[in-house]
């Protein structure tokens, strides 16, 4: 099966003059197109003394005041909403871990570039109409699968919409149907591959189109040794559309932008002020043709990096790294910046534990503590009770060297760390709560 | 001559060996002999049970990382210096213990020793010439 291929070639490989002229285009019809149908966005930009037609090059988009989460909350649920209920098709919402879910809504049209923007990333990494993909992420209100529902319908493929649970009937499915493809988060992929074992079940995977939670490289190498197949990352949150803003092609250098529909930008997540190109920092996405529920500037939290070279595939969008870790996602350890994904590097090079991990941070007195809970997989050092030992100091010693700051060394028994069928929830914050010492 | 003996990685928390040896009273197991050594995070438990093959099974499958290895168990006799004369040949033959617990058995007086050696052959090479008894393992499963 050949799984070098395009979607919508044309598209994808605009020269940079193009993609330019294209965005700025669209750019001054989404800007005028919010200011006409929003009142939430009329007095944003009435306030920030932003008139449509100030836009005339495509870096006078600083002058557009930023949306953050906060001015969906505040308008809960339809104050943003560009076009009537009439004209609204679909209604899908983020569950909010705090507080009224995220509301967004698409109309027809909508719902046709949404389901472009994901056949092209699944087929930049590779997915045919001769792939048969099971798709465990859970249905309902939140976008990831039914987003990749509809892409992979639109490429042909054959779509198994098992939803996410229930893992051992996942395993024959996979066997008894010839699953060739999986959609899952990365933990959730490795929690099957472990059941797959555990049953005795061979599972022939070719391809995992892994995405809703960020993950670093090396977890995915776990997840692809674990599962079998060759697995690439997406992008995309509710707020924009979905799954479908950016993705992996074969060359795994960067998730290719859809900049016909989104144009990215990174700005510094303190002052605000755009970055140059290739400079880390908090990326900023706005929506260019989006109907129902168009984004100015939204604020992601994202941090990464946007590589604007043509990638050797052959695409020209720019490219976003993988996601670094999120701006609210960094802990502040005594005084010193820790990212989650740092932890996973690291821990994901040492062998005899597990993929799974789990970090919880308290405060003794005045001083954070962080600790981190890895599972002890290799039977093999029980028989020696100092090589336990040596690989407890040899995992507090990497981690040191990496984050700069000391941390207490759990092993536990596997299995005991939670797994989770949907977006993995690893950091356990303490210091604010009652539990903390 | 041989016997099979249990290790299982048990974390330092409240109710752990109470787990596993709830999973060995579902399957049936009995307990021979055991041991644990700890630090404060984590400990080891080795155990010696009559069904060694099941118990592995059945803690494997209950989530817990375990392995099988091989230890002698010697009969020495219950009195001072019963011990010493199954250490001291090893010693003097250079094999060196790298841990061991005992148990007393109610019937004849005998102590039982799980050793724990390098060279399983070559320690019980040494321990018969100097007539020491070896235990099989039914001698210590009947």
């Amino acid at each position: 099966m050949n799984r070098n291929n395009f979607y919508q070639k044309d598209i994808e490989t605009l020269s940079r003059k193009d993609i330019d002229a294209l965005q700025l285009e669209r750019l001054k019809w989404v800007v005028s197109y919010c200011y006409e149908n929003v009142p939430y966005y009329r007095q944003k930009l009435d306030g920030a003394g932003v008139k449509p037609e100030k836009i005339r090059q495509l870096s006078d988009i600083q002058y557009i005041p930023f949306t953050t989460k906060e001015d969906i909350r505040d308008t809960y649920p339809f104050g943003l909403f560009a076009q009537p209920m009439k004209k609204i098709v679909r209604i899908h919402a983020s569950s909010g871990t705090t507080g009224k879910p995220t509301v967004v809504g698409y109309t027809r049209k909508d719902l046709d570039t949404w389901s472009d923007v994901v056949a092209r990333l699944c087929v930049a990494a590779g997915a045919t109409d001769e792939d048969i993909v099971q798709i465990s992420f859970g249905y309902g209100l939140f976008t990831g699968a039914l987003g990749l529902h509809y892409g992979l319908e639109k490429i042909g493929a054959t779509v198994i919409p098992i939803s996410s649970g229930n893992t051992e009937k996942q395993v024959m499915i996979m066997k008894d149907f010839g699953t060739t493809t999986l959609v899952s988060t990365p933990s959730y992929a490795l929690y099957i591959g472990e059941v797959a074992r555990e049953m005795g079940v061979d599972i022939h995977l070719q391809l995992g189109l892994l995405g809703s939670e960020g993950h670093t490289e090396e977890m995915r190498e776990e997840v692809e040794a674990a599962l079998g197949f060759f697995a690439t990352d997406n992008y995309g949150m509710s707020e924009l559309i979905g799954p479908g803003v950016s993705g992996e092609c074969r060359l795994r250098c960067g998730l290719h932008f859809a900049e016909d529909h989104f144009l990215p930008e990174i700005i510094d997540s303190k002052t605000g002020e755009r970055l140059e190109a290739g400079e880390t920092g908090e990326l900023v996405i706005t929506t260019l043709t989006k109907e129902g529920f168009p984004m100015l500037r939204y604020r992601t939290k994202d941090i990464t990096r946007l590589n604007y070279e043509p990638c050797a595939c052959g695409r020209t969008h720019v490219r976003m790294d993988k996601v670094k870790g999120r701006s609210d996602d960094m802990l502040k350890i005594r005084g010193v910046n820790v990212f989650p994904t740092q932890i996973e590097s690291v821990l994901m090079g040492i062998p005899h534990i597990g993929p799974h991990y789990q970090l919880i941070v308290t405060r003794e007195g005045y001083m954070d503590a962080l600790e981190v809970k890895v599972e002890l997989t290799d039977a093999d050092l029980l028989e020696h009770y100092p090589e336990l030992k040596a690989l407890q100091n040899d995992v507090h010693h990497r981690l040191k060297t990496v984050l700069g700051i000391e941390s207490k060394v759990s092993l536990v028994e596997p299995k005991f760390l939670e797994r989770f069928q949907g977006k993995a929830k690893r950091v356990v914050d303490l210091r604010n709560s009652k539990e903390a010492k | 001559m041989i016997i099979d003996q249990i290790s299982v990685f048990v974390e330092n928390k409240a109710g752990r060996l109470a787990e596993i040896t709830s999973v060995l009273k579902d399957n049936r197991i009995d307990i021979r002999a055991l041991s644990i050594a700890d630090t404060n995070d984590f400990g080891i438990l080795r155990l010696i049970v009559n069904q060694p093959d099941k118990a592995v099974l059945a803690l494997k499958s209950a989530g817990y990382t375990v392995s099988l290895t091989n230890v002698i168990a010697v009969g020495v006799e219950d009195r001072p210096g019963g011990l010493g004369d199954a250490l001291k040949p090893l010693y003097d033959n250079g094999i060196s213990v790298e841990y061991m617990y005992a148990f007393i058995t109610p019937e004849d007086g005998t102590a039982f020793v799980i050793l724990r050696v390098q060279d399983n052959e070559k320690a019980i090479e040494i321990l018969r010439q100097n007539h020491i008894r070896i235990m099989q393992n039914e001698d210590i499963c009947k």
